[in-house]
């Protein structure tokens, strides 16, 4: 089976492609925090009204909800590597997802610091074990085991084996965490957090966010190539194109 | 089969047993995940007597009073249905007030006063600048009004 796009599923002709487009995302990083910052600064309201009358520290939002979707995002983006690597048996998969690990757990961490420091002021506490909060953290423990049995093992063809699985197996988590405050009936899910709906929000509030959103995404694509390159280079050291790559590099 | 087709199918069974797990589980917790009791529950004894628990509703409008000492509050939790007399001493979160939502954490005395050893604030998912939640608000009233007079019309 030699499918077009199982060319780009090697290692050595990934890494010059990923090299290609880390500078790309990383312009459109700067420029979607840019716009997504200033809107959320200067072009929203200062204070909320009506049923929800928050002061200046409702704009943690800007921060706190696009890192809590890309925390979730990656996470699913991780189990998809990790699958398709047990499937196929694809190094560039297994890589892929361990790639992502770290800027997911930092996504979640983000989420988690964020909420409390919101929740300071808003609700009157940092921590509470409301289903909401006890699911994200149990999703940054997620990411952190997965990082953590894959450092564990030293075979590494074992280690992504092994770790893929945890991760596969993690994915229930996804749908508890969106769950826990979206489902059909309110007072089932009764929790301190609120439900969300994005048909509530201001269009200017709204457009800031979903620019953050956009903004983390990029990075977590820059961030993630710069980390695979160096995984493949790692992984892949032994290789004839690694070594003709450094022999190119100190004849420059 | 292929062994890359047995691992599919392997990774299948895997997701779908998580998948199956995860419902089960979700359908098992419905209605168990009580982070907290509401005052119909309370009143109807379901909520424990001897331990802490939390207990959620609205503030009712009205009936929020300090003490003199100025930390000590009395105030009226209800859902709409049922109400609960909470007192607390403490400092009371910036979004606490009359008719918003309210999470207190404490125990019930035996005059069936919940005596809250902290009390959170519970906000909506409503991220309005006050201007435009004014103006919402008109326009939900006038929309409300409209319909009864429909209605009215209706019938005569």
């Amino acid at each position: 089976m030699t499918l077009n796009w199982f060319k780009f599923a090697s290692p050595a002709s990934f890494y010059p492609i990923a090299g290609r487009l880390i500078p790309v995302f990383w312009i459109l990083t700067l420029l979607l925090l840019a716009i997504g910052l200033y809107w959320g600064f200067f072009e929203t309201a200062s204070k909320l009204g009506g049923s929800n009358p928050q002061k200046e520290y409702y704009r943690i939002i800007f921060i706190h909800v696009p890192s809590a979707w890309m925390s979730m995002w990656l996470y699913i983006v991780l189990v998809g590597w990790a699958a398709i690597g047990l499937v196929f048996n694809t190094r560039l998969s297994f890589m892929m997802a361990n790639a992502v690990a770290p800027t997911g757990a930092i996504f979640t961490f983000l989420a988690l610091w964020t909420g409390a420091f919101w929740g300071r002021p808003s609700w009157g506490t940092y921590w509470d074990w409301d289903p909401r909060l006890t699911s994200e953290l149990v999703l940054f423990f997620l990411y952190i085991g997965y990082i953590a049995l894959h450092s564990a093992i030293d075979d590494t063809r074992r280690a992504d084996r092994a770790s893929a699985l945890l991760a596969i197996v993690g994915l229930i988590m996804v749908p508890v965490i969106f769950w826990s405050i979206n489902c059909p009936d309110p007072n089932q899910c009764a929790a301190l957090h609120q439900r969300s709906n994005l048909t509530r929000i201001d269009g200017n509030i709204l457009f800031s966010m979903l620019t953050m959103t956009l903004a983390f995404w990029m990075y977590g694509f820059a961030a993630t190539f710069m980390r695979l390159r160096s995984i493949i280079l790692t992984r892949e050291a032994e290789n004839t194109w690694v070594q003709e790559l450094l022999n190119a590099r100190r004849q420059a | 089969m292929k062994a890359r087709q047995k691992r599919l199918v392997f990774v299948g069974l895997a997701v779908l047993g998580v998948a199956a797990a995860s419902t089960l589980a979700l359908t098992a917790l419905k209605g168990n995940i009580s982070y907290f009791f509401s005052p119909s529950q309370v009143v109807a004894n379901e909520a424990p007597q001897d331990h802490v628990f939390r207990i959620g509703g609205l503030v009712t409008e009205g009936t929020v009073r300090r003490e003199g000492d100025g930390l000590t509050v009395h105030f009226d939790v209800t859902d709409n249905a049922e109400t609960v007399k909470v007192a607390y001493t403490g400092i009371l979160p910036d979004l606490f007030s009359e008719g918003k939502g309210v999470v207190a954490k404490g125990r019930l005395g035996p005059d069936g006063v919940f005596l809250a050893e902290e009390v959170l604030a519970k906000h909506d998912e409503e991220y309005m600048p006050p201007e435009v939640a004014s103006t919402l608000k008109t326009t939900h009233a006038e929309g409300v009004a409209e319909t009864a007079i429909q209605a009215s019309e209706a019938t005569n």
